[in-house]
């Protein structure tokens, strides 16, 4: 089945997310849809899955132009899309989840469990995707969810599969394992898509490359022929920097010391489980592993917003196991949340009052219980001006900020304040290429002013391009330790994975 | 794949607020033990008698007579080994079964407490008037599930059951009682129609739409029943259904009249809860519907209609409450009077909080609720030397610690209360 | 231009404040309005279904607005029915701010105003500068620790307080009717349940009874007034307010920012449960003189629709406040003069409302008085 997307054009209000995309997918081929943060990707696969109609262009299945009413028209055209959050209910289990849409019932409309059972095991023999149809999705690892919203795709028999950002939440042993699967499913003749910001991934995967930028193909490349600074340069419009510059450390005195730190989840279960590591002043500290291996849990007991039920927390020497968030943020420690639209902002109020969010209650912006609004105004707009924040004024809300200055946001509000030390959770993601290489620049402007620096990530290139020590977490322990700029990519991934963790 | 899926290994330690509730447990248990025995146990002389049947029931039981004071001693004690139990142990699974039978007993020797000397209290009547009382609370809360699993939060039970008392009463007048049942549904249906319209369709915040929907609902009744039934009684003057003796069950002893001599209501919220639990657990529409509330978009990608099954799901609920406001109308006193459902929607969704949004659940919560309604009522009867006023407040006080209680154990559907957007 | 002067131009520029657009306009000031004329307009259809006949409809609305505004004693009427509906509001809309639904202002009253009305008609010999506080005081305090419960509900068990609220509501009910029943507060030599007179140094002065003998309106409104101003004041000027507000438009990024969600919500309800035993206190001390069963007439509810109306906002719900005063009057007129149910008013009050917070529907049905604006709001 051959798929050709011609002249789409997508306006979300006055933002053009696509502009007059041309593009072709054919059976049996890995097609690599490259774009940075923003680029329009995700807007352009949503069409092709009917999850959103085009104001302009055309959809042409095998020589014939249809009209997708929905997801559910785009599903029977025979086109699957696995997202980049994956799509799948938490509470059901993974037969449920495979079945759902395309159920096989009895009698009175009563779900046959046994025969969607029956089904997945199929489908799952047949292309050598195991995996349990009763267990329940939240409790299986992310590899495995993966392999369900494959199975789910394949299940609809699905003869164009676009996958969104797929390895964002995989090991680098899953990512090879994935690409495996994905070759398997184009020898079998199915037509696929790839879409990733990753350079190396899409050389390594795709037999053709597209790139997009500000919603239109800027691009073709051939996997065989071009180079990474070629595609990096198409993807983002100018010549990119691979690597942060940066001096050696000169690391000073212990600034984070954790001792024996074990901390629950929600559940309350153990997140972490006995970890220890000091940060000194003037280095980078990064912590890389899968997503949901504590990290959260770590940073949020690090940060003063989840009490740990064993260990210690020192900085600078004091105990602050027990002390508030406040307490902490007041003695120097700054934190970029994980999560910026669910913690690090507030999207209904506006830029000053977002830049006060941790400080409001300072001698510089209160008097008692008064807020001196025009300090605020002033101080916030002297810190989005050097910070380069892109906006037009401080009284801006921060939801019609873009995601990368959102985040540039959150930076300017820890970093503009005298600290001694900053914990960094995922501090670029979803961030485009130009806001992640300022950003990074002024982490390591940060260190060389003599901060401690914890960095928590799930992109393995940006601890390794910013760490001077690696820790690797996994299950909640700390599993290995790497020198920065020593270690390499296979070995990090090795531990990241548990390898190194068998005692 | 190197991951593998043990968590057991890292769940080892996660008795820590388990223990603690063990503990927070033991101590309430030893409490009630005193209470009991201080209270109960003191005040209490001669025998108190339960009668479980009535003089002319076919198959006749003696008369249950407990001695007061020594039943309450013998409760406190095991209330005390319950909870000494609790500190020692810490941390097993007993601890709601220990809190659970705690409960129950004080129940009972407060029962004994308040009707020691006395004439006799019938416990089957009390246990029938418990079934009758939970049916709008346990009909409240099954519009709940249906509603909030498909992640839309009802405030609006309330007003769905007024406008349904409203309606019997009315059309029951006029077109006899069936026909006042069948108006009554198709206006809750009607207004969790709108409901969902306005949550679905206008994106209006859910409980500024659900407290809306009730002020109109009891303005608009107010208005009609003022205005209106003041001046022509004749559309204010229903036939009540009559209990219906289900041969030979019905004369069985304790469990007949209970189960077996019920009216319409009674029958129909049961026959609906079990409906329902086979809907949304057993059928291909149901787990639809319940992907809707827990993950709408993932239910939008595989084609699934996440507006239509928010609007159907909610204009049954409409439905299932109306036919519970009908209750209060066509089920018992054949009249209707201006905000006579005095809160019993909002205990219906305490209800369904207390049931884990699930069908069974929220009936068995509603017929605690039941009892508690049924207790103060004939409580009253027997003039125990607490007011009035506060018997009243008994469901109302069992709700807010039930849900107090409650709360964190059970786990609402994922998206409930957010509206969906698709882009 | 050196380094430092560009970026003193960039910061500048930075601190000029947008343009309120049309749209917002229209939100704030068209919407409402025709929230309000359909809401009359099925108001009237109602009447119709009901067998009222054309010209007694034209008479009720005649009557309304003369009741409402029609004459000096109509808009004394007003004000005494807006400052009550005005002080719970504000304590609902400070909830909505911070995140919290209160639906107990009924409640929150019916104790309020018990606890002024005890401290009214206890104290002898006191002069009204001290009486008069003392027994606001005691309202607010009376409320404040009312609301609590719920808000400590909430804050230690994650009980959802509307559900809490709404029992509260229910056990105030019959507490009051207890408390009213029996002495020390029963009024001696009756067997209704009524309070004893409150005395004149508690008294909330009236305002105009020097013109006339008949005009209700006391120093209620005037302590409305300051308490609208101290609300806005807290809200938008104070670092409790700015607690508040973030941590109703996000609980997570206010514990991120190292605020303490479990305090504020006990702190929201308890301004909250302050203020509608403020209202409370007003109509014991302003209008009724006493406490009996079901003093607070449903006033607690109708300050929810004040707070929706309002916006959530202290001057918005002074608004909505003085518009339901004026048709809780009129009403009051409406039923007299044309022999129209009151209870009609509530029927149009919660039709304003729906509009009102479904703006789409507005738009739906009026598309002519809206700028045409393409789908701007729409997308991701």
């Amino acid at each position: 089945m051959e798929v050709e997307l011609r002249g789409i054009t997508k306006r979300f209000g006055p933002v053009v997310a696509n502009s007059d995309v041309n593009l072709t997918i054919r059976p049996g081929e890995i097609l690599g849809l490259l774009g940075e943060n923003g680029a329009g990707k995700t807007t352009l696969m949503n069409i092709l899955s009917g999850l959103y109609r085009a104001d302009e262009g055309e959809i042409i299945i095998d020589g014939k132009t249809v009209d997708f009413d929905g997801p559910g028209d785009a599903i029977a055209a025979g086109i699957g899309m696995v997202h980049q959050h994956f799509m799948l209910v938490p509470v059901f289990t993974v037969a449920e989840n495979v079945v759902l849409g395309v159920e096989p019932v009895g009698a009175l409309d009563r779900l046959d469990i046994e025969a969607a059972r029956r089904q997945v095991t199929d489908i799952s023999t047949q292309y050598g995707l195991e995996v349990d149809p009763n267990a329940i999705i939240e409790e299986i690892p992310v590899g495995l969810q993966q392999r369900v919203e494959i199975i789910k795709v394949l299940f609809r028999s699905a003869d164009v599969i676009v996958f969104d950002e797929p390895t964002a939440v995989l090991t680098p042993q899953e990512v090879t394992e994935f690409f495996g699967i994905i070759r398997s499913l184009r020898d079998a003749g199915k037509a696929l898509v790839f879409i990733t910001h990753k350079l190396h991934e899409v050389l390594e995967v795709a037999d053709r490359i597209s790139v997009l930028r500000a919603g239109q193909i800027v691009g073709e490349g051939d996997p065989k022929t071009s180079t990474d600074a070629e595609l990096a340069e198409l993807m983002v419009g100018r010549p990119v920097r691979f690597t942060v510059e940066k001096s050696p450390r000169k690391p000073g005195e212990t600034v984070l010391d954790v001792k024996d730190l074990h901390v629950l989840n929600e559940r309350d279960e153990v997140a972490v489980d006995g970890v220890s590591f000091e940060v000194r002043s003037g280095e980078v500290v990064g912590i890389a592993g899968v997503q949901g291996n504590g990290q959260t849990e770590l940073v949020e007991a690090i940060t003063g917003l989840r009490m740990p039920i064993e260990g210690t927390i020192a900085f600078e020497g004091h105990d602050i196991t027990r002390a508030s968030a406040r307490e902490r943020h007041r003695s120097g420690m700054a934190h970029i949340p994980e999560d910026r639209q669910r913690s690090g902002i507030i999207g209904t109020f506006n830029i000053a009052e977002n830049m006060v969010l941790d400080t409001y209650y300072d001698d510089r912006y209160s008097s008692g219980i008064n807020l001196r609004w025009p300090d605020i105004y002033r101080s916030t707009a002297e810190i989005v001006t050097d910070f380069d924040v892109r906006t037009n004024s401080v009284f801006s809300l921060a939801n019609h900020l873009s995601g990368g200055n959102q985040q540039k946001l959150v930076v300017a509000r820890e970093l503009s304040r005298d600290i001694k030390m900053m914990v960094a959770s995922q501090p670029t993601r979803g961030v485009d290429v130009g806001s992640i290489e300022y950003i990074h620049k002024r982490i390591i402007e940060s260190r060389d002013e003599g901060d401690g620096v914890l960095i928590v990530s799930t992109e393995l290139d940006e601890i390794m391009g910013l760490s001077d020590r690696i820790l690797v977490m996994f299950r909640g322990r700390i599993v290995a330790e790497f020198e920065g700029g020593k270690a390499g990519i296979q070995e990090i991934g090795l531990a990241m994975a548990g390898a190194g963790a068998a005692a | 794949m190197a991951v593998a899926t043990d968590q057991a290994a890292t769940a080892g330690r996660a008795d820590h607020a388990q223990r603690r509730q063990a503990m927070i447990v033991g101590w309430l248990l030893l409490a009630l033990a005193a209470f009991v025995a201080l209270v109960f146990g003191l005040d209490s002389d001669g025998n108190a008698i339960f009668r479980l049947s009535r003089p002319n029931d076919p198959l006749a039981l003696p008369n249950l007579v407990v001695p007061a004071a020594a039943y309450s001693y013998i409760v406190a004690a095991v209330l005390a080994f319950l909870g000494v139990r609790q500190l020692v142990r810490g941390g097993s699974r007993w601890t709601s079964l220990a809190l659970g039978i705690g409960f129950l007993l004080v129940v009972t020797a407060f029962l004994a407490w308040a009707a020691a000397g006395k004439s006799g209290f019938s416990l089957t009547g009390m246990l029938q008037a418990t079934l009758v009382r939970a049916v709008p609370i346990a009909l409240g809360g099954l519009a709940g599930v249906l509603s909030e699993r498909v992640a839309v939060i009802n405030i609006a039970i309330e007003g769905m059951l007024l406008a349904g008392a409203f309606t019997g009463a009315l059309m029951g007048s006029l077109l006899g009682g069936w026909g006042g049942v069948i108006a009554a549904i198709g206006i809750g249906g009607l207004f969790g129609f709108i409901l969902a319209a306005l949550v679905v369709t206008y994106r209006v915040d859910q409980i500024i739409a659900g407290v809306v929907i009730n002020i109109f609902v009891l303005g608009l009744t107010s208005y009609v029943s003022s205005q209106v039934f003041s001046e022509v009684r004749a559309l204010n003057n229903a036939p009540v259904f009559r209990a219906i003796h289900i041969p030979v069950l019905s004369d069985l002893p304790v469990v007949g009249p209970v189960f077996f001599q019920q009216n319409i209501f009674v029958y129909g919220a049961l026959i609906m809860v079990a409906v329902a639990t086979y809907y949304l657990f057993y059928t291909r529409t149901g787990l639809r519907a319940r992907s809707v509330g827990e993950h709408p978009r993932a239910a939008d990608t595989l084609g699934i209609n996440v507006y239509r099954t928010r609007y159907i799901n909610v204009t049954l609920a409409g439905m299932v409450a109306g036919f519970g406001g009908a209750w209060f109308t066509l089920g018992s006193v054949g009249r209707f009077d201006e905000g006579m459902t005095g809160g019993r929607g909002f205990i219906g969704l305490a209800a369904m909080i207390f049931g884990r949004w699930h069908p069974v659940g929220a009936l068995a919560a509603a017929l605690v609720f039941g009892f508690a309604d049924s207790l103060q009522q004939k409580l009253a009867i027997l003039r125990t030397p607490i007011p009035s006023e506060f018997l009243a407040m008994a469901p109302y006080l069992a709700t807010m610690v039930l849900v107090a209680g409650i709360i964190g154990k059970a786990r609402p559907p994922a998206a409930d209360g957010q509206p969906y957007v698709k882009e | 231009m050196t380094v430092n002067d560009r970026i003193d131009k960039a910061t500048g520029d930075l601190l000029k404040r947008a343009v309120v657009t049309r749209f917002e306009i229209e939100e704030l000031v068209v919407v409402p309005i025709f929230a309000v004329l359909i809401a009359l307009l099925l108001g009237g259809l109602t009447m119709v279904a009901t067998g009222v006949d054309l010209p007694t409809i034209g008479l009720s609305y005649a009557s309304l607005l003369q009741g409402s505004v029609g004459s000096l004693n109509a808009i004394s009427e007003t004000l005494t029915s807006a400052a009550p509906l005005t002080l719970a509001g504000l304590g609902i809309a400070l909830g909505f701010r911070a995140g919290l639904f209160n639906i107990g202002a009924e409640g929150q009253l019916l104790i309020g105003g018990m606890a002024a009305a005890v401290v009214g008609f206890s104290l002898q010999g006191v002069p009204l500068v001290i009486h008069l506080p003392l027994a606001l005081v005691a309202g607010m305090a009376a409320g404040a620790l009312w609301a609590s419960i719920a808000g400590w509900l909430r804050a230690a068990t994650g009980a959802h307080e509307v559900i809490s609220t709404i029992m509260l509501n229910l056990i105030s009910f019959r507490l009051v009717d207890y408390l009213l029943r029996n002495p020390p507060i029963q009024r001696p030599g009756r067997s209704d349940p009524i309070s004893k007179s409150i005395l004149e140094s508690s008294e909330l002065p009236a305002l105009l009874q020097w013109l006339d003998p008949n005009l209700r309106i006391h120093a209620g409104i005037i302590l409305t007034l300051i308490v609208v101003f101290v609300v806005y004041w807290l809200l938008f000027r104070t670092t409790i307010g700015f607690e508040f507000r973030s941590a109703g438009a996000n609980p997570d990024a206010a514990r991120y920012g190292g605020m303490r969600s479990g305090l504020i919500i006990v702190s929201v309800m308890a301004v909250a449960g302050a203020l509608a035993g403020l209202a409370g206190a007003n109509q014991v001390l302003g209008v009724l003189g006493r406490a009996s069963p079901g003093f607070s007439a449903g006033i607690g509810f109708d300050a929810i629709a004040v707070a929706l109306l309002g916006r959530g906002h202290p001057v918005g719900v002074l608004f909505a406040g003085l518009l339901f005063g004026a048709l809780e009057a009129g009403g009051r007129n409406m039923q007299v003069g044309a022999g129209v149910s009151i209870d009609l008013i509530t029927i149009i009050q919660a039709l304003i409302v729906v509009f009102i917070a479904a703006p789409m529907l507005v738009r739906t049905l009026f598309p002519f008085a809206f700028a045409k604006r393409g789908n701007q709001r729409e997308g991701s």
